[in-house]
């Protein structure tokens, strides 16, 4: 394997991390929407962090990785449409799964505060955070806009 | 060598390409997600329900997706015509074969466990499960990279 063969190995691990940590995302955002306890919001904290490692190590690797790729690899220019496209596309969904993030944390934040005042028990205000529709939305654009890079790498327009 | 064949590779293998990757994607997330979830259960029957059941409805539908776009890619491409094959395709063959082994043993001793939590019991056989789905994704990945670099 050449120094290239490696990298283009840890890009694509690397976008199979930001998906992994998608589909963990995913399963979050469903087992939360039947959550209206603090402990069992808590309790998902953990998992979270997860899903956080690796679509933070995916997106930061997808991009470094791929960056080198496109200045080393005869035949790709950081400008081809396709790659420019991916950029963009890579930028947009950086920018959204942040503000997903900050959606599902408000109810995170509420469990923290209802524990911290000893209430235990079900909570309307802290399940309705839970099924937030913004967070629910955002989460689905970022999974959309990660399927278009992958069809953006594999069929390559304009290369 | 595998960056040249990305540079060269037909458009008519992207279809199939596109659904081999994208099932192993959730594949790899599905395992990621049910063994992070068995993983911090804690005992918890609602959590390892839930870690059992994405392995289920997640990873195995994952695993069919990538298994018939491998299929797939692999008479288009014309591998299957190869007097020898080469190394990363026997070695995401062999993973592949292995993985859905331990993914159907690990679904079988997790439902046996599901059912007994019921009675209370059951935690051990889900911490098999557990066992099983990170060994079968330290085993997926490798499998990427061997795809992905395409040693020899």
């Amino acid at each position: 394997m050449s120094f290239d063969d490696w990298i283009l190995a840890l890009h694509v691990l690397s976008a199979f991390a930001w998906v992994a940590g998608l589909v963990v995302f995913w399963v979050l955002v469903v087992a939360v929407r039947r959550a209206d306890t603090p402990d069992e919001t808590v309790r998902m904290e953990p998992i979270t962090k997860v899903g956080g490692a690796a679509t933070g190590i995916g997106a930061v690797g997808t991009l470094l990785f791929g960056l080198w790729l496109a200045f080393s690899v005869g035949g790709y220019d950081i400008w081809d449409p396709w790659i420019l496209a991916a950029l963009v596309l890579w930028a947009l969904a950086g920018g959204l799964g942040g503000r997903t993030g900050k959606a599902y944390m408000e109810g995170m934040h509420k469990a923290r505060e209802l524990e911290a005042a000893g209430q235990s028990g079900p909570n309307a205000e802290l399940l309705a955070l839970n099924r937030t529709q913004n967070g629910l939305v955002l989460h689905t654009v970022v999974s959309l806009l990660t399927v278009l890079i992958l069809i953006d790498m594999i069929w390559k327009p304009g290369a | 060598m595998s960056t040249f064949l990305a540079l060269s590779r037909p458009t008519e293998w992207n279809f199939p390409l596109f659904v081999h990757v994208f099932g192993a994607m959730v594949l790899v997330g599905g395992l990621l997600a049910g063994a992070s979830t068995l993983l911090y259960a804690r005992g918890d029957a609602r959590f390892l329900r839930l870690g059992y059941w994405t392995l289920v409805a997640v990873a195995l539908p994952g695993y069919v997706v990538m298994r018939t776009g491998a299929e797939w890619l692999y008479t288009k491409e014309g591998l299957d015509e190869l007097p020898d094959e080469p190394t990363w395709i026997d070695m995401g063959y062999g993973i592949a074969d292995l993985g859905a082994l331990l993914v159907l043993i690990a679904l079988i001793v997790g439902g046996i466990g599901v059912r007994r939590l019921r009675n209370g019991g059951g935690t051990g056989l889900l911490k098999a499960t557990m066992i099983i789905a990170w060994i079968v994704l330290v085993a997926a990945l490798v499998a990427v990279w061997a795809m992905a670099g395409k040693p020899n």
